[in-house]
Formats: structure tokens, sequence, C-alpha cells
């Protein structure tokens, strides 16, 4: 609900902004955040929205001007509400989109009509290869990063049969292949499951058969759930693996015990040391009673990389807005933050333990996976 | 008195249909142009299911598939077209960014399908039938998935509307004449054939299938027969709206995109011709204001659903012409 | 492929086929009484797991909340059969199907308003953690097996009071002859509320059960509604007994599909091709089992009449 008001506080000093002022449009931007807020995956953009909301509140100032709408995780809604808010809103810029489905449904069409696109999440490699673009600008990861770190990890470690785990859909295969990239070790076998599937007695069956000696997993949302609390009371005890998304804040409190002591590799922590970091967690569980996650880090830098921007630059000069915000000048709560060329972020990765601080279960890094990790697409990126 | 009055209704509704657009553009509000092309698409979604639904009794819950492979059929060929790769490697036969043959394609692959689904679905009846058609729906659901030639849950984006001869489609205005041409031609070709003997046939197959058999008819055929040409309207449609947001994925294929025309059908009357027209517009019309108001507009949406099914079982065309209707 | 691996999946398989018999029990009765579909079986599923997990998250205790579970379900099957459904029995499946469709967005949203959109917490029980060791040198998890052993209890339970008490035999006469029945002087309103109250426990004790091993969030409920369909539509609507053959044929089918399939790809393809083609066939394998048993007999293993 605060989040709610806080929305409309923005939306009405914009308002009354453009009221008094009719002219003076040009100092300020509108922004349209299509993201998920009904169904299933609703936790996610939430967070997103919170976190983006959050930093437009510290900054102070008066000429964002923020329309929200949810896109209920599906591509054609997605679609239809780029549409209006390009044509009907006439935003500025968009961003918002949590699932690389509907990135790939909505992007590529609005940068093509001349709009900035920030994503607070989605970063799919057609995005990052052939298919980038000088408008479209990756504030979280391209899909392969938080894996294929844990590759890199998991060799130095020296594991050498690993079992890999995934649902049966493009994101699963791109995070298997990512993981698969810059791991050295033996893998000991490959399994896909039906997107959604909620058992995995079947699949723990295989691991306890496997012999492996690590397995790695890709199960985002209600299925990693599932998983661990399956896993953990099966008595298998060979390690597990995974990317930040099976052990985000938002889920944890419902995996419960099970998910004590995995290692998951992110490019943030609330624990990373900064000035703005602490700033960040703090102000966010003062707003909105609960700690941030992963997505809350994502919208908060995806809205202080564009205000960093619009203090250089105005929107309405497009280059000179591009130049901006590729110099990436804002304190990322992540510590270093700078742009590829793809426009997708250069950025330290770290493998983070899944621990309980009193009744609240959360992570705290235990290492650096990878140092100034640059995607793999990059080379393919012509702009 | 009341099909006279349900006329009118009608040609309401599509002057309606034809005068927001047209007040948009001149408001230069190109969004409503998006919107009344959405209502015009989906109302051709909604016709293509009526005919089974309405006229012929068939409650198909696996009408997502015809949509969607009419989706598909656009996806695949434009796909092709924009990357420059043959559509089947062998032949060399080329992908086209051309609607007239895009569309000539959707409706016979969707018909085909249908064809097949409901030879093998018509067998049974009742709930059986509306549990097959869903198992079907859902096979091609899950195969479009995992299936990764083209694009599997990603689904795929084209990156131009594709074009039509002598029309520049990129225009909103223009796609949306096309779509309330198409929806306007097939609305006569469904009004014809509910009035010819084979629409009477199929009716009479609904409420008496043994009188039926009397006079030599087998409703087997009939009846599949219908759900092909009900099927390849709905491919059509599906083709058309994968148009209008240059996109395909695989949720054109989820059961919950089968509930959605069939609420079309519901909400504005079944077996009403333009039940499907003021069903749309209406679901539309919800969406867009509702969501706007609450994050849980669904609930709403619940409930309106709930009252027509209960109160208002003419639909919306019921309830604005009156309560005999017109198809019995 | 060792020998133990088919036995411990086989075992996996009941389990999950027992599960469904308590969503499919529910929905079978529900149709066979009162001739009623009901998309919304698995809204109830979600409303149990969801009281359970509050209920569990409140007072610590597992069973106040399988309690809880089988309390909320059954006054939620009550309250939509008195004020909504029993309006629709005389009604063609059209507007059943559409009805309770728009009780699933009710009930979703609904849900996901009280509760929010962050998933919730119900865990396994301490004494019911960790896995036995079963003859044959098998480690299987105890609450696996505990489920197993309670659907086939409810299972037994159901066939015991349909076959051999007066609310079975008024539950049967009703099956037969809906007028025959209000004649003898039943309070036919009230057996039927009592039958949908009934079915709708059933799958809340479901929805508890299946939520302390899996995500309890909103929108759980829908693909268990759906596979439970495919399971009465096997075994034949209305038939209890269809429900169990068809709910153990479906759990062991989907199970085994997922683990046999991709291997038996893997003999005559490369490993990743296998692996995707394998299990994009079984994520398909029940709707296929669904097709081919109504092609062969239209009306399900067991049923009568459509």
């Amino acid at each position: 609900m605060r989040a709610k008001s806080l929305f409309l506080a923005t939306a009405v000093a914009s308002a009354l902004a453009l009221a008094a002022a009719p002219g003076a449009r040009a100092e300020g931007i509108k922004v349209g955040m299509i993201t998920t807020l009904s169904g299933g995956g609703a936790s996610l953009g939430v967070d997103v929205r919170d976190g983006f909301m959050l930093a437009v509140k510290m900054s102070g100032r008066d000429d964002i001007e923020v329309v929200i709408e949810d896109d209920q995780r599906k591509p054609d809604i997605a679609v239809q509400l780029a549409d209006k808010m390009i044509q009907s809103d006439r935003v500025d810029l968009l961003t918002g989109i949590i699932w690389s489905n509907l990135a790939l449904a909505v992007v590529p069409a609005a940068v093509a009509q001349g709009k900035f696109y920030l994503s607070p999440n989605a970063g799919p490699s057609q995005l990052a290869g052939a298919g980038c673009d000088p408008l479209h600008f990756n504030v979280a990861w391209q899909n392969d990063d938080l894996p294929a770190a844990a590759g890199t990890y998991l060799a130095a470690e020296g594991f050498d049969n690993t079992l890999l785990l995934a649902p049966n859909y493009p994101a699963g295969h791109d995070m298997v292949n990512g993981f698969k990239r810059t791991f050295t070790g033996g893998i000991n076998g490959e399994i896909f499951t039906k997107l959604g599937q909620k058992d995995y007695a079947a699949e723990i069956a295989q691991i306890r058969a496997s012999g492996a000696d690590s397995v790695f997993f890709f199960l985002p949302g209600g299925m990693g759930i599932s998983f661990l609390k399956q896993y953990a009371d099966s008595g298998v005890d060979i390690p597990l693996f995974g990317p930040a998304f099976s052990f985000d804040q938002g889920i944890l409190q419902a995996v419960g015990d099970a998910a004590l002591g995995v290692r998951n590799t992110s490019q943030w922590n609330k624990d990373i040391d900064n000035p703005a970091n602490k700033a960040f967690v703090e102000a966010f569980q003062a707003e909105y009673g609960r700690l941030p996650s992963l997505y809350a880090s994502q919208g908060y830098d995806t809205a202080n990389l564009m205000i960093s921007a619009m203090e250089k630059a105005d929107v309405s000069d497009t280059d000179a807005f591009r130049a901006a915000l590729e110099e990436a000048d804002f304190d990322s709560v992540r510590g270093k933050f700078s742009f590829a060329p793809n426009h997708f972020p250069v950025q330290d990765i770290y493998v983070r333990e899944v621990i309980k601080e009193g009744d609240v279960f959360t992570n705290r890094i235990v290492g650096v996976a990878a140092t100034d990790f640059v995607n793999a697409y990059v080379d393919q990126c012509k702009m | 008195m009341g099909v006279r009055r349900e006329t009118m209704v009608n040609t309401l509704l599509l002057a309606g249909l034809l005068a927001v657009p047209l007040w948009a553009l001149w408001a230069d509000e190109p969004f409503t142009i998006t919107l009344a092309t959405r209502v015009a698409i989906l109302a051709l979604a909604g016709v293509g299911l009526n005919l089974a639904l309405g006229t012929g009794g068939l409650v198909s819950f696996g009408h997502a598939v015809f949509f969607g492979i009419g989706g598909y059929a656009m996806g695949i060929l434009a796909f092709h077209a924009q990357n420059y790769t043959p559509l089947i490697e062998s032949l060399s036969i080329p992908g086209t960014k051309s609607m007239p043959v895009i569309w000539a394609v959707a409706v016979i692959a969707s018909a085909l399908v249908a064809l097949a689904i409901g030879a093998l679905s018509l067998r049974t009846s009742g709930v059986y039938f509306i549990m097959i058609t869903l198992a079907f729906g859902q096979m091609f659901y899950y195969f479009t998935i995992s299936w990764p030639a083209y694009g599997g849950e990603d689904g795929m984006s084209i990156y131009l509307r594709n074009s039509f001869p002598g029309v520049n489609t990129l225009v909103p205005f223009n796609f949306f004449a096309i779509s309330f041409a198409a929806l306007l031609a097939v609305l006569v070709l469904v009004g014809r054939l509910m009035r010819a003997p084979f629409g009477l046939a199929l009716s009479a197959a609904r409420q008496n299938e043994a009188r039926l058999r009397a006079v030599g008819i087998d409703p087997y055929r009939l009846r599949l027969t219908a759900f092909t040409l009900s099927g390849a309207i709905t491919g059509l449609a599906g083709a058309l709206y994968a148009d209008l947001n240059r996109f395909v994925s695989p949720s054109m294929f989820s059961w919950q995109t089968s509930g959605e025309i069939m609420i079309f059908v519901i909400l504005g009357g079944v077996g009403r011709l333009f039940g499907p027209v003021a069903g749309a517009a209406l679901f539309i019309l919800l969406e867009h204001f509702l969501g706007g108001i609450s994050e849980y507009w669904h609930i709403f949406l619940g409930v309106l659903l709930l009252g027509v099914v209960l109160f208002a079982r003419g639909g919306l065309i019921g309830l604005l012409a009156g309560r005999e209707v017109a198809h019995d | 492929m060792s020998l133990i691996l088919v036995i411990e999946q086989v075992l996996n398989g009941l389990q999950s086929g027992v599960m469904l018999f308590l969503m499919a029990a529910g929905l079978t009765l529900i149709f066979g009484v009162m001739g009623l579909i009901n998309l919304a079986h698995g809204s109830l599923y979600m409303i149990g797991a969801f009281a359970a997990a509050a209920v569990a998250g409140a007072t610590g205790s597992f069973l106040l909340g399988l309690a809880a579970a089988l309390a909320a379900s059954a006054a939620a099957g009550a309250l939509i059969e008195a004020s909504v459904l029993r309006r629709l029995y005389g009604r063609d499946h059209l507007d059943q199907v559409l009805a309770t469709f728009a009780l699933i967005l009710i009930f979703s949203e609904g849900t996901r308003w009280l509760f929010g959109s962050f998933p919730l917490y119900l865990d396994i029980p301490d004494w019911l953690s960790g896995p036995v060791l079963l003859p044959g040198g098998i480690h299987y998890p105890l609450y696996r097996l505990a489920i197993i052993g309670v659907g086939l209890l409810v299972a037994f339970g159901l066939f015991a009071l349909i076959s051999r008490t007066r609310i079975g035999i008024r539950i049967r006469a009703g099956e037969a002859d809906r007028e025959m029945i209000g004649a003898l002087g039943v309070n036919i309103s009230v057996l039927y509320t009592l039958v949908f109250a009934l079915g709708a426990a059933l799958a809340g004790l479901a929805g508890a059960l299946i939520g302390a091993i899996q995500s309890v969030q909103v929108g759980m409920g829908e693909p268990v509604m759906i596979l439970a369909f495919v399971v009465i539509v096997i075994g034949g609507i209305g038939s209890i007994r269809g429900a169990l053959v068809g709910a153990l044929l479906v759990g062991l089918t989907d199970t085994l599909g997922r683990i046999f399939l991709p291997m038996l790809f893997g003999l005559f393809m490369e490993p990743t091709a296998a692996t995707t083609t394998g299990s994009a066939l079984a994520s398909m394998s029940i709707y296929i089992l669904m097709a081919a048993v109504l092609l062969v007999k239209p009306t399900g293993l067991y049923g009568s009449a459509g």
C-alpha cells in the first residue's frame, strides 16, 4: 500500500508541475514501466517497482513522471502496453520488464520507435549479441552471466563431475550453456524438466543414483522452492549450486531451512560494503518494512542510472542522453559498475551462502566468483 | 420483434466499432485505434468459436490451438522472409511478408489441424469433448514451449508488420481497416451459412440428433465440417493478432487463451452472430478501465462473468435485444 | 540403470498418483452426483495449502495446519455451492465451465489480495522429515511414504462410505435418479452441499499435504486441476474406481516418462538433443495417453455415459 501512495505522490507532483508550466516539459522525463504485478510472478515485479520508485523518491526530483502498468506476465499484453505508452502516454523511456520472453516481444519494437529501454532484469542473449541496440541498456545482467560465474567458481573449487538441471525452455538452455562455457570440469549429465513442474521426486532419485560430486541447477520461482524443499528432505547430500534467482530474498522465507548453506552466484547482496548500498538497504527497509531483494536492487540501480543521465543531458537529445547513460556515472549499490560496448554491465560477481539472521533467511558473501565480468556476446554486437 | 431489435443492436455495434477508431484518428489517439483493432480481431476469433459452440453445441475448450496455429503461420513465414532463409531447405521455398499469402496458409493449416482434432474428438461428446479438446490444446502448448527452432517459450518477434498490396499496414488505422474488413467478410459468410441448409441442419443436430438421422443426414460429418470451418476462422484471427503484436509465443496456445475466447462468446451471447463482437468489445473495455483502477481487477471480471452466466444468459446482446433467441 | 532406481521411480509415480486421486475423487464425485464440472476445484486445493501454511506458521503445528486446511476448504466449498453453483446444476456444461472459471479469477486474486504476492512457507514436520531405508537398500523420504499411506486410506474410506453407509446409498441413489431421491424424503440440497464440502475437503487436504513439499503460492491450483480432469476423463467421469485407476496411470506415466523417455531417445540421438526431445515428449505424454484412451473408449475406462 505504501508503494502505491509513493507512486501517487510522485505522479501527482509531476502532474502539478506539468499543469503549472505547460512548456517546461523539456527538463523532465516520462517513464513507462511495464512489469508483472499480478499472478504468480508478481513478487519480482513488485520488487523492481519498489526499488525504482524508492530511488526516484530519494532523488527528490519532481520532474520524473512514472506510468506503471501490469503485464500479467503475458507477452501480448506487454506489447499492447508498450504501444499504449508510446502512442498514448508518449513516454520517453521504457523499463520494468522481468521476463526474457516479454523483453524480446517489447524491446526491439520500442527502440525502433526511438524510445530508450533500460532493463532492470531480463537480459536475453538475442539483445546482447546481434540484436543489440544503441537505445537499449541492461542494468542487471546478461542471462548467462551468473551461471557462467558459477562455472568458473565450481571449476576453481575442484568439482569434476557436475550434474546440470534446468527447465526445458530457452532460458533454461541459456543457463546450462552459460555454465558449460566456463566450467572446465567433467559433466555428469543434463536433466531438463517441464516448465512449471513442482514435483522433483523423479529427478532427485536420478541425482541420487548419478554419482555426481555437485549439482548446478536453475529453477526460478516456485519451481526452485519446491525443488529445494524436496531435495533437503530426500537426504541426498551432493552439494547444490545455482544462480541467485532461487535464493532471492523474496522466496528464501518460503524455502526455509532447506536452503541453508547453499552457495549461489549474484552480482549484489545486502552486505556489499559501500555507502550507496547501506543507504539503499536502510531506506528500503524503512519505506517498505522488508529486506530488499536482488530485483529491488536492480530496480533501484536502473532509476539511479537514469537520474544520473538526466543530470547531464536532456532526454529529448537522444545522442547526448545515450552518451550520458553509457558513462554510468552513478553510485551503484554493487560498487563498481560500467557498461560493456553492447550496453550490458561489466561487474563483479560474488559467491553467496544462505544463512539465517535471527528469524530471517538471507545471504552473505563468501567469495568472489569473477572480477569485472564481461558477458559472452560483446563481440557479436555491431553498433 | 426480437429479431428486428437484434439487427438494430448489431448495426449499432458495428457502427460503434468503426466510429471509435475514426474519432481516434481525428483526435490523434493511436492507441485507441490499436484497442479497436484488438476488438475486431478477438471478435473474429470468437465468431469462429461461436460457429462450433453456439450453432453446433460443440463446447471446445481448445480453440487456442487454431488461434496459435494461425499466429505461428504468420510467425514462421515472416521469420524466414526477414532472415532470407528458405522455409523448406530442400525445396528452397521462401518465406513471405505478404498478408494474403500468410492468411491463406493460416486458414489452410488451421483447417487441416481442426479436421484432424475434430475427427478424433467428435467421437466423444459432452464433458469428454470439452476435456479432449483441452488436452489437444495442452499438447500444442507444451510442444511449442520446448520446440527450439522457432524460439520456444521466447516466441518470435517480427520487426515490421507484414504487407498488404496497396496499403501501408504500418499506419494503425489502415491495419484496423484490414482487420475490420476481415471481420465483416466473415460475419457475412457465417450469417449466410447459418441461414443455409447447412446451418439449419447443424442447429438441428444440436437440438435433436435423432430427427436429423431420420432424414438421412450424418451428424458426425456435419459437425466435423462445422468444427473445421470454425477452426479455420479462428486461425485467420490468430494470424491477424500476431500481426497486430508483431509477435507470436506459446501463450497463444495456452488454456487461458481458449478460456478467454470462450468468454467473448458468452459475454456477448452464445449462438448470436454478433455476440462475439459485443463480448470482445466489453472485455477490452473492462481490461482497459478496470486494469487502470486496481491491480486486482480480475476479481471484478470474475464477479461480472459470474453475473452474466447466472442472471443474463443471453449475454450482452440478449440484454439489449430482448430474450427471444434469434437462432432457435 | 539399476533396479533400485526403477523401484524408486515407481514409488514416486504412485505417490503423485495418490495425490491426484485426492483431487480427482472430489471432482468425479461432484460430477457424478450433481452433474457439475467444477474448474474451481484447483482453487480449493490452493485454499487448503494457504490455510495450512497460515495456521502452521502461527501455531507451529503441522497437524493443526492440516485441520485448518480441511475446515477452510470444506467451508469455502460449502459456501460456493450454496451461493453460486447450486444454480448451475440444471444448466449445460458451458455455463458451468464459465461460472467456475470466473470463480478461479475471484479466488486467485482474492488470495493474492489477502496474502500478498510472495510465496508462503510450509514445511514437513520434524517427525516426518528425512529419508528412511526400505528393504533392498532404497532411501525414500518418509513424508512421501506417509502421503501414499494417507491417500490409500482416503481411497479405502471413500469406497467404504459409498458402498456401506446410508449417506453413500443416498449418494448412489442421487447419481441414478435425482427425482427418486427427492421423493424418498431426503433433503437433497443438504446432501448436495455435504457432497460438495467433502470433495472440497479432499482437495484442501491434497493442497496442504503437497504444500509442505512444494511452493505455496497463488496459481498453484490450476496445473493440478487440469491434471485431475485428465485423470477423471481417463477413468470415466463419475466413477471413483475410475478416478483411482486413472490417477495411478497418470502418475506413473508422467513420472516414468520424464525419466525414461530422454534415456530412450539417448539410444539413437546425441545427448542434448535426446534430453530436449525426450522431455518435450514427456511433457505431452499424459495428454497423449488421454487422447488415446478416449479414442478407444469414448467415455473413459469405467465411464457409463457421456
